[in-house]
């Protein structure tokens, strides 16, 4: 039984430490003052020395921001954030454009090295490590601090940069696509992230490119009452294909932390996106005291006929997840997925789901969501499928599970489903249960024991989504998952 | 940020809150009553009618739906009773119960049969019996709602039914409701079911001839423990302008078998609203429904299903078949609290689009504390399967024959399922009539 063998290793390899990812880097930084008001929004614009459009873009973001309300629909409750307490800006000293990896602080390297990110190019390219070659942009705090594999991307034409680079190497396409999807006036963390965001991950595949590498963004919070505005733009022109990859720790920290992210997709005629996220920030001790606020925006737009736009997610770390990727199916016959594992263990509340908005002909989405609640958390899933008047023949399959561990958890499914025409056919299916005892006794019996048994369910249950992810990230994944749930058995 | 803003009035909310004035004096009951009326008006009126921004009523915007408030009916006159005496006389079978205009008409209603005491709503609430003014009041669960409410501030009647512990009522006990105004009115009618331990009954809500072009009612259902309950609605009665609110607050005791089945046909806006709780444990709840819309119809059906009890079993399915430029509005709610483990809870919504002017609108919801659970909902819409189609015009029968024989199996089934073949029969023939007038000139009582 190989299968099992590989959940007791899995299992036996678990830190005891549930968050491994908790350490904290001294690295010097710099910030800005604390508080958020004009000035602020224009020294992050200075700072990055960005062209006067970009910072009146910002302004009218942030006085947009200003008129408007946090949200309360989510089934969400944490203390009220005050704005003007934290930083929006912190960047490590040493990273004033780094040209090469040798110029990077050694010190931010080990913290990569630590979080297991392959940073090291000349070792992949020498064959001393793994074949599989990942180009990665790390962003540390407000700043990307390396991007590697980028004159290997360049020969292909592919564009990968962080988006603070972009905007002074390809201005007319960051001003073209900037918002485009994620308009400013979109929601309030949205606005807010327009106002201040500071930096992120820019990519173009240009038409009829099959991007020659995975590309992976790896986000980091470090400093202390800094609040993470990144900004992620991927534009696929036609015919062209890329995945993305994205992951993110922080420190444990007694404070709760703030990330307010916007990510914009636009896929034209053919082309694909695959994005697939790991997301791990530090989900707060097991009372809920501290962890990440991860309020995240996300939408891809479809805009072409026949392209595609496929999200992956694996969410088990954030003390609060409020996260709806999104498709806009514009173009004929294309087509959104969405993924999603979202595990909430401890005090941890999640909010997430997904939007599939069929506007063309013919368009197809899918939606497979499995919810796993453990300890005293709370775990939604809150979905919208709708279909225009004239988007005849849009077709959806929409399965929502949640799985309920301990009986101080809850699950939660609020899907909104709006048909407008005949030819549209959606099916919705949910289902809440808890572990079975017959697999459970089944598993026990055969020698396992009540932890491995359900590691294993669990792994089962997950499948469906896990089978999406790029290799590596699975294997994470599945590690991520034993660990979140650790210690909610029994 | 600035304090929350108040919305500025509507012309429907001036005339409510102009129209209770005026009425407060007139409607039944004791200083116990009025204080309930006024409670219940100011929190009405406090929150206003409900809007898209009020998640419950998302779909079913009534500030946009409800432009003017019609006013309250007044009390049918003898002359108009006794006419309505003569088309009664050919009425269903069972103990027959009148509401005319919200009020209950005593000379018109047949003697309550063995075992069950009926009185009329405005004797309960003078003889101030306080288990039953408590329970009339339903201020716990279902009574947040602003639209009961309203119904809670006006209730102009209605009838109280008891069913005594282990009493065994054989024929159906049938509230029919009708209308004698010829100008659009408003009724608000407020009635009760108590059914003892043990007992079993089976209530039958009908339409008779045209409604009132606003009404508002509310049922309150009380099953004790052990006993069995059928309910049956059927809201085919209204014009294409009416609006009509539909609320009915169940709550089931312990090892209690309760069905409840609407039928909603031919009405302007109607919104059918059922707030469900299962207090006991191992009890048996189904809640369906059907509706048929065309024209401009817009029909809700929303759901809030409470499990408290251990062990009980949910099971809710509703059907929508939406032409011309219908709406259809699906909302169920399956709450599990952290006591009620072994719910066993299905909840399912079938909505058939034939026309590419129509919307439907699900949202079939979960919330779920309780570990030991299997709960499950689906939802589905779409047109009518080609493939079926062909077959059966491949078997000699014209397209609106193949038509008409699988929209008949796709409404009808829930009513050869869930109700005895009486009923069921009576049921089906209205909504093969109603298939069969598809298409046709539009219904009576089309007046604006």
């Amino acid at each position: 039984m190989a299968a099992v063998q590989e959940t007791v290793d899995r299992v036996k390899s678990i830190d005891v430490s549930e968050y491994k990812y908790g350490f904290f880097s001294d690295i010097e930084s710099e910030k800005a003052p604390k508080g958020l008001n004009e000035d602020i929004v224009r020294f992050i614009s200075a700072k990055k020395n960005e062209p006067d459009w970009l910072t009146q873009w910002r302004l009218g973001a942030f006085r947009r921001w200003l008129t408007m309300a946090e949200p309360t629909w989510a089934r969400v409750d944490f203390p009220k954030i005050d704005y003007q307490d934290l930083y929006y800006y912190s960047a490590p000293k040493t990273a004033a454009g780094p040209k090469s990896l040798d110029e990077v602080d050694p010190e931010l390297l080990k913290v990569y090295a630590k979080l297991g990110i392959p940073l090291g190019e000349q070792e992949i390219l020498a064959g001393v490590a793994p074949e599989r070659r990942v180009a990665v942009d790390a962003v540390f705090d407000s700043v990307s601090v390396v991007t590697t594999f980028k004159d290997e991307l360049a020969k292909a034409g592919v564009i990968f940069c962080p988006i603070s680079e972009a905007v002074h190497t390809h201005p007319e396409l960051v001003q073209k696509y900037l918002g485009s999807v994620v308009p400013t006036t979109d929601n309030y963390f949205a606005t807010l992230n327009s106002a201040v965001f500071s930096d992120g991950s820019f990519v173009y595949i240009p038409p009829g490119v099959r991007c020659p590498m995975e590309l992976s963004t790896y986000f980091r919070i470090n400093e202390q009452n800094t609040g993470q505005f990144e900004r992620t733009l991927i534009i696929a022109d036609k015919g062209s294909y890329v995945s993305y990859l994205e992951g993110c720790t922080a420190p444990k920290r007694d404070e709760n932390q703030l990330h307010a992210a916007v990510v914009e997709l636009v896929t034209h005629e053919d082309a694909e996106i695959k994005y697939s996220t790991v997301q791990n920030w530090y989900p707060g001790d097991s009372e809920g005291k501290g962890g990440i606020f991860n309020f995240v925006t996300k939408r891809g737009d479809c805009r072409g006929a026949r392209s595609k736009i496929s999200w992956t997610q694996v969410e088990t770390g954030s003390a609060i997840t409020w996260k709806y990727p999104s498709c806009i199916l514009r173009g004929d016959e294309s087509r959104g997925e969405f993924y999603s594992i979202a595990i909430s263990n401890g005090r941890q509340q999640v909010d997430s789901g997904t939007k599939m908005i069929h506007l063309g002909k013919n368009t197809t989405s899918r939606i497979i969501s499995k919810g796993i609640s453990a300890g005293k958390s709370q775990n939604t899933y809150r979905g919208q499928v709708s279909s225009h008047r004239k988007a005849t023949g849009a077709r959806n399959f929409t399965n929502c599970d949640s799985l309920l561990i301990g009986n101080s958890c809850g699950a939660h499914t609020v899907p909104y489903i709006e048909s407008r025409n005949t030819s549209t056919q959606f099916e919705h299916e949910a289902t809440t249960s808890k572990i079975s005892d017959d697999q459970l006794f089944y598993c026990m019996q055969r020698g396992l024991s009540a932890e491995e048994a359900t590691a294993l369910i669990v792994n089962g249950f997950v499948r469906d989504v896990l089978q999406q992810l790029p290799m590596e990230f699975a294997v994470e994944a599945q590690k991520l998952i034993a660990i979140s749930l650790e210690g909610s058995v029994g | 940020m600035s304090a929350p803003m108040t919305p500025p009035r509507t012309l429907a909310e001036a005339a409510l809150a102009e129209a209770f004035d005026a009425a407060l004096p007139g409607l039944p009951g004791g200083p116990d009553a009025r204080k309930l009326r006024e409670t219940s008006f100011s929190k009405f009126y406090d929150a206003g009618l409900p809007h898209r921004r009020i998640e419950a009523w998302h779909y079913t915007d009534l500030r946009a739906l409800m432009r003017t408030a019609a006013p309250l009916a007044e009390a049918p006159s003898a002359d108009s009773l006794a006419a309505l005496r003569e088309k009664l006389a050919a009425s269903a079978p069972g103990c027959r119960l009148v509401v005319v205009d919200g009020v209950f008409v005593a000379q018109l209603s047949d003697p309550a049969p063995e075992g069950v005491v009926i009185q009329s709503l405005a004797s309960v609430l003078a003889a101030g019996r306080p288990d039953l003014i408590a329970l009339l009041a339903a201020q716990e669960f279902g009574g947040a709602d602003t639209i009961v409410s309203l119904n809670a501030a006006l209730m102009q009647d209605g009838v109280v039914i008891e069913v005594a512990p282990g009493a065994v009522v054989a024929e159906p006990i049938r509230i029919i409701y009708a209308s004698t105004a010829c100008e659009p009115r408003a009724s608000y009618a407020r009635s009760a079911l108590i059914v003892g331990a043990g007992a079993s009954m089976r209530l039958i809500e009908e339409d008779f001839g045209a409604q009132a072009a606003q009404t508002n009612r509310c049922l309150i259902v009380s099953v004790g423990d052990e006993a069995a309950c059928d309910h049956i609605v059927s809201m085919t009665g209204m014009g294409r302008s009416s609006l009509r609110i539909e609320s009915m607050i169940v709550r089931l005791g312990a090892r209690v078998k309760f069905k409840s089945f609407g039928l909603i046909g031919d009405g302007g806006v109607v919104r059918r609203q059922i707030f469900m709780r299962f207090d006991g444990a191992d009890s048996e709840g189904t809640l369906s429904g059907v509706s048929l819309l065309r024209g401009r119809e817009h029909a809700d059906t929303t759901l809030l299903v409470e499990h408290a009890g251990t062990g009980c079993a949910g099971r809710e399915t509703f059907k929508y078949v939406l032409d011309e430029e219908a709406v259809g509005v699906f909302q169920g709610k399956i709450t599990v609290e952290k006591e009620a483990q072994k719910t066993d809870g299905r909840m399912m919504s079938k909505a058939l689009l034939l026309s590419d002017g129509v919307a439907m609108n699900n949202k079939p919801e979960l919330e779920i504390f309780a570990d030991d659970v299997a709960c499950g909902h689906g939802a589905t819409c779409g047109g009518l399967d080609e493939n079926q189609l062909f077959y059966l015009q491949t078997r000699g029968l014209p397209f609106a024959e193949a038509e008409a024989l699988l929209l008949e199996a796709f409404a009808a089934d829930l009513v050869d399922e869930l109700l005895d073949e009486a009923t069921g029969a009576e049921l089906r023939e209205k909504i093969v009539c109603w298939l069969s007038a598809r298409g046709a000139a539009p219904a009576a009582g089309d007046a604006p």
